[in-house]
């Protein structure tokens, strides 16, 4: 009786560490192999033309040419700011209504279909950018460009509410009931206690879906080359066109030479991105340790 | 029953017990999102129970979709190899022709595939886009047995090329294209200059009534550098210049013309056999009259914008190769490159 249980466990246990171990080779792999790429870039003369270039331009395919990644590390920051400006409001919004105000069977009807809305393509949602929304901006602002920051932002931002509404609706219905009961029995009404006591007790769970939103917006890859225009413009204007650090890696990489200077940028490109995906998921972690202890210590 | 009885037992032990190490563990976790969660401690252990399995699963979520999407990304590149394969031929050759390149070529490359296959029985050809400059690059590193090209291939092209394969090149030309400059249908411009257009491209004109149309901003569609109707246009009308970093840079013809068939102020460029939302202008030489882009004054070379698409194999290629290559310029096969809208050869010249 006990043997093929024993032989059972030690086999599903052994598979499960199996496949994370793996996970984690690969991961581990891809961050070698990427950074390993970009070793012919990596001197000061690259970097002055990467960063100090002036004009900034972005032209590696020119008879000399321009390497700098300014417009498109301006294009990315466009990109996710639209896009998280768009995002957190309307994910976190919908969070507290569907964990505050719904009634409970509205609830179970929101919360999937919000969740399924994060399976859409972002492919589907890149062309229904490119068709349809960027026509009916340009029809309804008239903007001059159809691809532009807007355009592409609002495409991210619908890709992102899943992410910021999943997260956040966790935190906010793990909140306990206690908090909302002392909360009414001081006479607060639903808004009161559902804005003044349960959004601050999982701020957070809200604080980190934030930061995984950011991280998928900067990753973000199909939505932006469909729908931003792709043009490399050292350009502040949300209303002209961008180009990302991603849509220019997935973009180019097919023609490049490799090991040239500018597979080596595509690399380094690869790499900011790895870099700025761990610095903003470190920054988050330790934001929501911090927030998760001084709340400990003012409940105690 | 008894078997997932088991099972069942299992996986609730697993559960309470990475729960109850979450528990002890409390805001120290590791689990991040799971800390926050058990300060509240409340009294009722099922109260607890969906946000701590929620914030374990997350994580393990992360890694299964990473492990997967590897797994669909591989499978991704296995489908993309057999577009036009014919699986259950029987196989007389015994490996595959491979044909990668030029993505204003696919269409008809995959058409002479297709009726090759029927003529030929046991032949198998499979037939890949990318662009002019991933053929050439796939052909070079010897991932494909024949590259289609929009351009002709450049000589350290060819160089490199040469050293890895120890022959010769063969360069094949198989039909003609003309490469049109689009407007939208409103725009009442109806001709440009070479140098116009190099200028509108450069971002030297920027109003379209610099060159006699509406007092409004140009609005500058252009393909990707892989491409090779971006080396061709790059070479033959902005004379090896660069283009303004406002081209905003779509993939592919068809999306040039959707968006310039869209966007009143759009200019575009692409195979005029695409031409359907936009309008393809006529195009002025330097010392000649505008000419419109046809059938007629792309064969007899009167407009100034027509080129030839390539085919590119090794001399020292198998059978297999040059026999699709041969095949490609007879008049049976040439029938078929002015069916898909582009133009045959032997009128040329």
């Amino acid at each position: 009786m006990s043997r093929p249980r024993h032989v059972r466990n030690a086999l599903m246990t052994g598979v499960f560490s199996l496949a994370g171990w793996v996970a984690i080779v690969f991961i581990f792999l891809i961050f070698l192999f990427t950074f390993k790429e970009t070793t012919v870039v990596l001197n000061v003369e690259h970097m002055k033309a990467f960063f100090l270039a002036n004009p900034p331009v972005w032209q590696p395919t020119s008879d000399i040419p321009k390497l700098s990644l300014i417009p498109i590390i301006l294009g990315t920051l466009k990109a996710t700011v639209v896009g998280l400006l768009f995002a957190c409001p309307v994910g976190v919004a919908a969070a507290l209504f569907s964990s505050e105000f719904a009634p409970p069977r509205l609830r179970e009807v929101i919360k999937p279909t919000i969740e399924l809305l994060a399976g859409i393509p972002s492919v589907v949602m890149g062309f229904f950018a490119l068709i349809v929304l960027a026509t009916w901006l340009q029809d309804t602002f008239g903007f001059v460009y159809r691809l532009n920051a807007v355009n592409a932002g609002l495409a991210l931002g619908f890709a992102l509410v899943p992410i910021v509404y999943t997260i956040s609706e966790d935190g906010l219905a793990a909140v306990p009931r206690a908090h909302r009961e002392a909360s009414y029995a001081l006479g607060a009404t639903r808004f009161q206690t559902a804005w003044k006591v349960v959004l601050p007790a999982a701020a957070p769970a809200v604080f980190a879906s934030f930061v995984l939103a950011f991280g998928r917006a900067v990753g973000e890859t199909m939505i932006l080359l469909m729908a931003g225009g792709n043009a490399a413009i050292t350009s502040f204007s949300l209303l002209d066109p961008l180009r990302t650090l991603s849509a220019t890696i997935a973009a180019e990489m097919g023609e490049v030479v490799v090991g040239s200077e500018h597979y080596a940028a595509l690399f380094f490109m690869g790499a900011l991105l790895f870099v700025i995906t761990f610095i903003s998921n470190t920054v988050g972690q330790m934001v929501i340790r911090r927030m998760s202890r001084r709340m400990q210590g003012a409940a105690s | 029953m008894r078997l997932s009885g088991g099972a069942e037992r299992f996986f609730a032990f697993m559960a309470a017990r990475s729960m109850r190490r979450a528990l002890r563990k409390g805001a120290a976790s590791d689990v991040q999102t799971a800390s926050l969660y058990t300060e509240f401690t409340p009294p009722s252990f099922a109260y607890d129970t969906r946000p701590l399995v929620c914030a374990g699963m997350k994580r393990h979520a992360r890694i299964v979709s990473t492990l997967l999407l590897t797994v669909a990304l591989a499978a991704c590149g296995g489908r993309e190899q057999s577009t036009t394969s014919t699986g259950g031929a029987p196989a007389r050759s015994d490996k595959p022709l491979t044909i990668k390149g030029s993505d204003t070529m696919v269409i008809l490359t995959q058409r002479l595939a297709e009726d090759y296959m029927k003529a030929h029985p046991g032949e198998v050809v499979q037939v890949n886009g990318g662009g002019t400059g991933t053929g050439v690059a796939a052909f070079i590193n010897g991932t494909t047995d024949l590259a289609m090209a929009s351009r002709p291939m450049k000589d350290d092209e060819k160089a490199q090329a040469k050293a890895r394969k120890g022959a010769d090149v063969v360069e094949h030309a198989v039909a003609l294209d003309g490469l049109g400059v689009f407007v939208n249908t409103a725009n009442p411009v109806q001709q440009l200059t070479i140098a116009q257009i190099r200028d509108i491209y450069q971002g030297k004109l920027t109003n379209w009534k610099d060159v006699g149309g509406p007092d409004t901003q140009i609005i500058l569609y252009g393909r990707e550098s892989s491409s090779g109707t971006y080396d061709y246009f790059r070479e033959h009308v902005l004379a090896k210049g660069d283009f303004a970093p406002a081209v905003q840079t779509l993939q592919g013809t068809a999306a040039i013309i959707n968006a310039v068939g869209r966007d009143k102020n759009g200019i575009g460029y692409g195979g005029i056999a695409y031409a359907k939302e936009a309008r393809a202008i006529a195009v002025q030489a330097e010392g000649a009259q505008p000419v419109a882009p046809s059938e007629a004054t792309v064969a007899d070379g009167t407009y100034p914008l027509s080129r030839k698409l390539f085919f590119y194999y090794a001399q020292n290629a198998p059978e297999r190769v040059t026999k699709f290559a041969q095949w490609a310029v007879t008049p049976e096969a040439q029938a078929l490159v002015t069916k898909v809208g582009y133009f045959p050869l032997n009128t040329a010249q």
